[in-house]
């Protein structure tokens, strides 16, 4: 049994991978080495899930629309399984996403965080960073009009 | 009796072969390509992605080139893709309180924590057509502030905290999908929006209109109005535990409306709400005055039998989908239908013309 603690980590990483852009991640894979023997348990399947809303953004749940996401399950030969539940419909990215999810189950989990996630991750703050500085240069600056009448 | 005609063929396939042409132009003009669309007709990506129901921006770039710049016919395209698609599951609803908004105004609090962040707008242009548009030159670089690090609140929770607006209390039940059951009446709030957000923006405009102009009328202020980026949630069953699937760009817009109260209850104002996704504050403005509407029943109000108000009438025709299906079908051959028709009137005019002559 894996406990909230053991969770939390594996599941930030499969969020990194989940939403991050497909040609960041095949580069910085490639880079990382050739990919290790493995079995694939879920060849790569294109679908949907249904993203909901609340109304009034608090109350009751009502289906906003789909969004297409890949999935993809492999299994090592050290026998760790690997989940990718990715973004969109690239194949390619579900099937890393499972390898690199088995692999960090491994010893070779460090030099993956450095090769792979921390340079992921950094990319993509760096985009919401950028985001957020432009839309703070849109802030309005109020000013208050003195009126004419003596105090 | 129902008679089949053959033939056509050849005449459909060379009308295809010239649409292949006709859609590529010019080939002296460089071609375009499904990336130029979504970085630089990103608005339409958002319209197409909203509703065809699908979010998935890539597609949608691809369907409006193939449409040929027809929205409808790519909202079109994208909604038969849909269908092929197995359902994974159902999303946990996105925290829209946990955004981080590239736009975000209000039209009530004008000093509200957060403040109001204008974004990529065309508000306050001049509208005027920029011909330097037309021509090659450095890509604009859009300026910098120090970003605020904190998440934006919602502006109406600081009239819910006075009691002063309708609160919206959280449930958990599973809402209607109305892309799996048929639209049945009276709809939930859940089902109807459903039916909105993935409504026809002309439509929802122009019944958001109505209510402004008249029929019936419930006076709205924009209480806030937010576009960014918010993370979706999945629950994976083979890892038992929730991830972060996606993330999308919503647009939310929660209207602040005229009061209500009853004998348990004083007066408090009432809200509208809009959920769509992208970048499309005109469809979330509008479906929130449309929203608003459409509460008369469950807030006490009279129907004045405003079109608005009328769920079966904007349910029934919000979707430019059915709506063009069944428009543009009658173009297609109805030759028997008018045959018989011909034969009727012919009929009908012969018996009027010997009654006259008799």
């Amino acid at each position: 049994m894996t406990g909230p603690a053991d969770i939390e980590p594996r599941r930030a990483w499969l969020s990194l991978l989940a939403k991050a852009p497909a040609a960041s991640l095949a580069r910085l894979w490639a880079k990382a080495g050739p990919a290790p023997a493995h079995e694939v348990l879920r060849r790569p399947e294109i679908g949907a899930v249904m993203a909901r809303g609340r109304a009034g953004g608090s109350g009751a749940p009502f289906n906003l629309g789909e969004i297409t996401v890949t999935r993809a399950a492999v299994r090592l030969e050290t026998g760790e399984e690997g989940h990718g539940y990715v973004q969109g419909r690239d194949k390619a990215k579900a099937l890393t996403a499972a390898l690199i999810d088995a692999l960090m189950q491994t010893a070779a989990a460090p030099r993956l965080r450095e090769a792979v996630l921390d340079p992921l991750a950094a990319e993509m703050t760096a985009a919401a960073e950028a985001r957020a500085r432009k839309a703070a240069a849109t802030k309005v600056e109020f000013f208050t009009m003195v009126r004419g009448e003596a105090e | 009796m129902y008679v089949a005609v053959k033939g056509g063929e050849a005449a459909i396939e060379a009308a295809h072969g010239w649409l292949a042409e006709a859609r590529r132009g010019d080939p002296s003009v460089p071609a375009l390509s499904p990336d130029q669309v979504r970085e630089q007709l990103s608005l339409a990506v958002a319209r197409v992605m909203a509703e065809g129901s699908l979010y998935d921006e890539e597609l949608a770039a691809l369907a409006i080139k193939q449409a040929r710049g027809d929205l409808i016919e790519a909202i079109f395209l994208v909604r038969a893709y849909r269908t092929t698609l197995p359902r994974f599951g159902a999303a946990r609803p996105v925290d829209t309180a946990r955004m981080r908004p590239i736009r975000r105004v209000s039209a009530t609090f004008k000093d509200a924590p957060g403040g109001q962040v204008l974004g990529p707008t065309f508000d306050y242009t001049h509208r005027l057509i920029d011909f330097a548009l037309a021509a090659e030159g450095e890509p604009p670089v859009a300026r910098e502030a120090a970003a605020r690090a904190e998440a934006t609140p919602h502006i109406l929770d600081f009239l819910g905290k006075d009691g002063l607006i309708q609160q919206e209390a959280p449930t958990e039940e599973t809402p209607p999908d109305l892309t799996r059951q048929p639209l049945e009446l009276p709809a939930s709030r859940p089902l109807r929006l459903q039916a909105l957000t993935r409504g026809d923006e002309g439509f929802m405009l122009g019944m958001a209109y109505s209510t402004q102009r008249g029929y019936g009328r419930n006076h709205p202020f924009v209480g806030e109005l937010r576009i960014g980026m918010v993370a979706v949630e999945l629950d994976i069953p083979e890892l038992g535990f929730a991830i972060e699937v996606a993330e999308v760009m919503v647009t939310e817009c929660e209207t602040v409306n005229q009061f209500a109260g009853s004998k348990t209850e004083p007066p408090q104002f009432t809200r509208g709400y809009g959920l769509v996704f992208g970048q499309s504050e005109r469809k979330a403005i509008s479906m929130a005055l449309v929203d608003r509407a459409l509460r008369w029943r469950e807030l006490g109000e009279e129907n004045v039998g405003a079109p608005a108000q009328d769920e079966e009438f904007v349910l029934y025709h919000s979707d430019n989908i059915q709506g063009t299906g069944f428009v543009e079908h009658i173009k297609l051959p109805h030759y028997v239908d008018f045959q018989s028709e011909l034969e009727l009137i012919r009929k009908i005019r012969a018996d009027a013309m010997r009654e006259a002559a008799e």
